[in-house]
């Protein structure tokens, strides 16, 4: 269980947001709206323990995530606007060599089947740099399906995807919501997924 | 220890990938090695002399060209922030990418410079003191190296405030290492030299990646 509260941030002197609550549970997910440049990817990166923590509190399984944040690390997957794709590797390897980085053995099969998942089979030994932006997108993306993460921070998954990718994006993340995974996203389009669902509206 | 083994290995297949990266600060030294004895003329006392001083001055500029990239891709693309994030201690994986970047911008020089070391008529047994103090000298170069390459990322111009931050913490390493091999020419013996390097090496092995981890993580704070 994932909760947030009183959380604030501001930046120099102006006020991005101020006393932010939430409560994830498990199988619930969380979709995060405002205008741009309110601060939903500040949030996200607070939350994930990128930015410092100024004000509130982010506790995960009631512990606060300050106390042990290796924990915490250890079920989170976070994908954000940089993709943190190698340009000069191909997908499978981007998707090895992340997958291990996170401490996950993934064999080059496992690897392979998530790829095609998003519909990358013809691109799966092509380098990343002659990739377009959905693919790799999707090569991203393809990260999640391995995942064994319980809580998935996703800034902006939607952006940049074909319809059937996105298609196959919510059955990826309905999947994980069965699993009893949390999800918290950002998107500026009506998300639609299995399980509960909130909408926190942030606003400067 | 499987996330160190995954970043060394991912690093050094980018580096395979893309060989003139790693191909320019080698030939970076051999050419400054190559220079000097054409500069300075025949004399072989002269020569003999300025030797260590000039080999170590190469190594250490050339360790130097290629540290403005140890941490510049993987902040711009995001793989930094997955680092962050990982459950693996940052400090573990920097530790690895310091080893790639040793033995891709480092090793390199250290099995070159006894070569180059021939064109300054340097006697054999200096010539192994000498790989022997580079072999020692330029992990320490790569460890403090990579502090300077974490204080100064993102920074507008960075390239040239870390030169200016890094090549003063590179003084020691440089006497101790150069003096090795002038210790050993003037019979006095070089294994305190050597001792030195060695600690220093074994500090900086111990302090660097922990001090690198915490300025990441504050460049990655946006």
């Amino acid at each position: 269980m994932l909760s947030v509260s009183s959380l604030s941030f501001s930046r120099g002197h102006r006020c991005l947001f101020a006393d932010v609550n939430f409560t994830l549970q498990p199988g619930q997910w969380l979709h995060v709206e405002g205008g741009n440049g309110v601060g939903k990817t500040t949030l996200l990166r607070l939350i994930c323990g990128l930015n410092a923590l100024e004000q509130g509190e982010i506790t995960w399984h009631n512990q606060s995530v300050a106390k042990d944040p290796d924990l915490f690390r250890a079920e989170l997957a976070y994908l954000g606007h940089p993709l943190a794709l190698k340009e000069d590797l191909t997908p499978v390897e981007n998707i090895l060599a992340s997958a291990a980085v996170c401490g996950l053995h993934l064999s080059q099969g496992d690897a392979m089947a998530a790829l095609t998942k998003m519909g990358l089979e013809g691109a799966a030994h092509l380098p990343v740099r002659v990739l377009s932006q959905g693919q790799k997108r999707r090569t991203a993306l393809a990260r999640l399906v391995v995942s064994d993460a319980r809580l998935w921070i996703l800034d902006e998954p939607f952006v940049a995807l074909d319809t059937p990718a996105q298609e196959v994006l919510c059955d990826v993340l309905n999947a994980h919501l069965n699993r009893q995974g949390m999800l918290l996203l950002t998107s500026h389009q009506a998300v639609n997924l299995a399980g509960q669902g909130q909408t926190y509206r942030l606003s400067a | 220890m499987r996330g160190f083994a995954a970043v060394l290995r991912r690093d050094l297949l980018l580096a395979m990938r893309r060989k003139n990266e790693v191909v320019t600060a080698i030939f970076f030294f051999v050419v400054v090695a190559a220079l000097f004895p054409l500069g300075i003329g025949p004399e072989q006392n002269t020569l003999r002399l300025v030797a260590p001083g000039i080999l170590w001055i190469g190594a250490l500029l050339a360790s130097l060209l290629s540290l403005g990239r140890l941490f510049a891709s993987d902040f711009a693309d995001g793989s930094l922030e997955q680092m962050a994030l990982s459950p693996n201690s940052l400090s573990l994986l920097v530790a690895a990418k310091i080893s790639a970047h040793w033995l891709l911008s480092g090793l390199p020089l250290v099995l070159l410079a006894p070569l180059l070391g021939l064109q300054f008529d340097l006697p054999s047994t200096a010539l192994w003191i000498l790989t022997l103090s580079l072999l020692l000298g330029t992990p320490v170069l790569s460890l403090i190296g990579a502090i300077g390459a974490a204080l100064t990322l993102g920074v507008r111009g960075g390239d040239v405030l870390l030169s200016l931050l890094v090549l003063p913490l590179y003084v020691p390493t440089l006497i101790f290492g150069a003096g090795a091999v002038q210790a050993e020419m003037s019979g006095l013996g070089s294994a305190a030299h050597l001792s030195i390097l060695a600690a220093m090496a074994l500090v900086a092995a111990v302090f660097s990646p922990w001090a690198s981890a915490a300025c990441l993580r504050l460049a990655l704070e946006t």
